[in-house]
Order: C-alpha cells, then structure tokens, then sequence
C-alpha cells in the first residue's frame, strides 16, 4: 500500500464545477488518479456535496442507469449512476424528490461534439440527509471556496494552474459565494 | 563585530590554529560594512574561509558543543518542521520496514504523546528495542504526509536510560464530514483467544474460531483539507447509532447477513457533519466522544460574509 493515500472529498459550488473543464494526471501511470481542476483552483478527485434531488430519471436502455438532478444555491450537479455505482443507483431508484441528498463522488467529465466540456458526478454513495446538514454543507463549502480564492493569486501549483487556464474573476466567484451565504440568511 | 572575531578566534586556537584577529576582524569588516551582508553570514563565511585555508573539516569546527545540544522537548509540543531537538522516551513500536535505506522505524512517546521516528542506515546508531527508553539526542522534525515525525541524523545520538517512561496519549479533535465506512465496520466477530477481528470466520493466527459479536465503526472523517479514520468501538458505536449489539445480532439473525447491520449504519451516519475526539494512535484517532454539529454556525456566515463584502 505504499503512497496510498484516500483523495480528499472537496467542497465545491455547482456553478464552479460547471465552469470546470480541466482534467489532468499526475504522473503518467496508467493508474495515476485523474483530476478536475476548478476555476478557483480546487484538484479534484472526490467530491462531497449536499444539495436538494429535484429530478430522476432512468435514461438506461439495456440496464437501468440513473440520472439525477441535484440543486445547491448556486446552481445545480447532474449525478449519474449506472450498474457499477450499485448502491448509488439503489439509493436514487429509492429516493423522493424533491429531498436533501449528500453525496461522495468522483468528478467525470464529458467533451462534446462541438468541444464543450460537460461534468458530472459519479455518486460512491447517496444519503438522505436534513436539511440542517444542507445549511451546514452551503457553509463549508463557501468557507472552503473563500480559503481558496484567497490562495488564488499566491504560488501554489493548483492555484497558478487555475490562474493560467482559466484566468477566474474573482469577483465573479466571490459573488456565488455570497449568494449562497445569503441563502442561508434567508431561511433563518 | 569584535565579539564575533573573538569568538572566532577562540575557536579556532581550541582547534590548534593562531588565526591573527587582524585578519578575521578585516574579513568580517569588508562583508558586514562594504558589502552589507548580515553578520551571521559574514561570520559564516569568515570561518569557511579560514576552514579551507588550514584545512580543516567543517564537522570539527561545529561539533554539537558549538551550538549545544537541542533541548529535551516533549513530543507533542513538535509541532514545526524543521526543528533540532532532543526526545526522551519510550519506544512503544516498531514497525515493519522493507526500505533498505532506512534501519528502524516506529514510534517513540513520552507522558505527553507518540510521534513517529526514522533511524536510517546511512547512520550508524545501535538498534533500539520495543519497551526500552531512551534519549534521542539532536534530531530533526519533518513533516512528511501531513504528520509530523523526527528523524535521526548523523548529528544525534541515542542514549538507553534507565527510566521508566509512562506513555501518555494526546487527545486530539477532528471535525467533518463523514464521507466514508470502511469495511470490517458493524457487526463482526472477534477471536475469543486474541480479540482479533475475524474474516470468514477465521482469525489469523488463531484459525476457525467460534467468534464473539462486536460492534464498531471504521470511518473516514473528512473536513475538505484532509482525511482522517476513526474507530469507534462497541459504545462509542452503540451511542451514536441508537443500535445495541443485541439489535444488531437480532437484526442479522433476521435478515441472515450480517450487512445488513453496516447498511443501516452508513445510512444513519455517512454524510454527516461530526466532531470526534480522542487520542491519536497511527493513523487513527480512537474514539473517546463523537458529536454530531447540526447547528450552523451564524457567526462564521457572518464573517464570511464581510469577507466576501470587503473587496
């Protein structure tokens, strides 16, 4: 087991993971883990996040595969889970919508014809939650995406990486931050 | 300027060698003043100078004496990478090691914790044994996977004493997410004879055994930084679950699987927001108390928001 280590689940906004459109591999091993890095320089490999299920639906043919449609105060995730995701699937197939639902996935990504990138999370598990949970979810996810912001402009790799790629405005991001904490104000 | 020279001076007559202070005093001068260098640097230099000059190797000129020997610190007070210091202990483990550059590897605590240590081979030191105490002389703090251990260098030495050291455990928080239980969590069966957990029935040393139920939890705590595992034994788990070990063998015996005990767990904890407390052994931190945080933290909504307000 040696350099194992377990990717750490970030804390990202669905609008900045659909802003998202940088994939890499450190390192050219086939088995390299594979990353998503986010405008604000977030390298993901694992995800948590906490949103409300609005919409399921099974787009399978052969066997069943799951989309989900899962909303946070900044935008929405679209979740997709198929046979080898089988307690996510389960999970989706049992769940209600609308709900609170946590999940911990992987990034995926998916280039178009005319070369957008679309991404999406591959669910490891799905739980519902409460709604308390949510709030606490929308809080650290906006504390996580502030620490980075405020890292953006130093010299961290992840962050010059972001810089260079996407060359982010900061205010644009800050502003989802602030709607997503002022979101939580609202139902207080 | 002139102490500097001295002491200079002073420590190169102890190696057997009259430097003239004129000489030493000019270098010093020209760097320091002319060339503004910051005096330790100057110093530095000087003495590399004349080192080279007479021949002399730098392991003589700073012997540990020099600077003195780092102070004896407690282990949980090495926080910094970097640091020189002395660690008096007790060798509470060694692990296995199939590096060939390093010699031994494990853990040495004193009243205040454990933190890992590295004797490599490049160095000549005696081995040392699991149970025994001992000084670690002038060893050096590094942060290696987001840990902090010490590291034994050709400067330190290792000294057994006979004292009995009482290994103490520092408690330690961790607050975040539950993201993950691992498997071997729930109900499973430990060897009557080592405590072991069981696989298929059978323990490893002892074989098939006829095993005694247990319930615990294996978790991965995970706060967007860094991951941290937990274990949480038998009443630790029964606490935060609401399940006993008799609800949870009657609900096996029901089902007749045992997963269906972990299924219901993962579904009642994973995903939540939990603070765990207890001491830290390895890579786990053993599960004294476990709160979940359902309470969102207005203050910090509130910071954040000036925060995000201010630029």
């Amino acid at each position: 087991m040696a350099g194992y280590f377990r990717e750490v689940a970030r804390r990202i906004f669905a609008q900045e993971f659909r802003e998202s459109n940088l994939t890499f591999k450190d390192g050219d091993d086939q088995y390299a883990p594979q990353y998503l890095l986010t405008p604000t320089g977030a390298k993901v490999n694992r995800m948590f996040i906490v949103g409300t299920l609005t919409e399921k639906e099974d787009i399978g043919t052969d066997s069943e595969y799951w989309r989900g449609r899962v909303s946070d105060p900044t935008g929405s995730f679209m979740v997709y889970a198929g046979q080898y995701q089988p307690e996510a699937a389960q999970a989706l197939v049992e769940c209600e919508t609308p709900a609170f639902v946590a999940i911990v996935g992987k990034p995926s990504t998916y280039t178009t014809g005319d070369g957008n990138v679309l991404t999406s999370v591959r669910p490891e598990s799905i739980q519902v939650v409460d709604g308390n949970t949510r709030d606490m979810w929308v809080l650290d996810a906006a504390k996580q995406t502030m620490d980075r912001l405020n890292l953006l402009n130093g010299d961290g790799a992840d962050a010059v990486k972001a810089v260079e790629h996407y060359n982010p405005d900061v205010e644009h991001y800050r502003g989802m931050v602030k709607q997503a904490l002022e979101s939580l104000k609202e139902y207080q | 300027m002139t102490e500097t020279a001295i002491s200079i001076k002073d420590r190169f007559l102890e190696l057997g060698i009259e430097v003239p202070i004129e000489d030493i005093e000019e270098r010093l001068d020209k760097l320091a003043n002319k060339f503004k260098v910051p005096m330790d640097e100057a110093k530095r230099s000087v003495v590399n100078y004349f080192l080279k000059e007479h021949d002399i190797a730098r392991s003589d000129f700073y012997t540990s004496q020099d600077y003195g020997e780092s102070p004896v610190v407690n282990v949980a007070d090495i926080t910094e990478d970097g640091k020189w210091v002395s660690v008096k202990g007790k060798i509470v483990q060694l692990w296995d090691n199939d590096h060939e550059s390093i010699s031994q590897v494990g853990l040495i605590g004193d009243e205040s914790g454990t933190i890992k240590f590295t004797k490599w081979a490049r160095d000549d030191f005696p081995d040392v044994e699991v149970d025994k105490c001992y000084l670690f002389s002038n060893v050096v703090s590094k942060e290696w996977n987001g840990k902090i251990e010490v590291s034994l260098n050709k400067n330190s030495s290792i000294e057994k004493i006979d004292e009995d050291i009482d290994v103490g455990t520092s408690t330690v928080n961790f607050t975040g997410a539950m993201v993950d239980i691992q498997s071997g969590s729930g109900l499973i069966k430990r060897c009557p004879e080592c405590n072991r957990s069981l696989t298929k029935g059978a323990c490893t040393d002892h074989g098939k055994v006829e095993g005694v139920y247990d319930l615990r939890i294996k978790a991965i705590m995970d706060n967007g930084v860094v991951t941290q595992e937990a274990l949480l034994n038998r009443e630790i788990t029964e606490m935060v679950t609401g399940i006993t070990l008799d609800d949870a063998i009657a609900m096996a015996a029901d089902a007749l699987d045992q997963a269906v005990v972990l299924d219901l767990i993962k579904n009642k904890l994973v995903s939540r927001y939990y603070t765990v407390t207890g001491p830290r052994l390895d890579r786990y931190i053993l599960v004294d108390s476990i709160e979940q945080e359902s309470q969102v933290d207005s203050a910090l909504i509130d910071s954040l928001l000036a925060e995000v307000e201010v630029a």
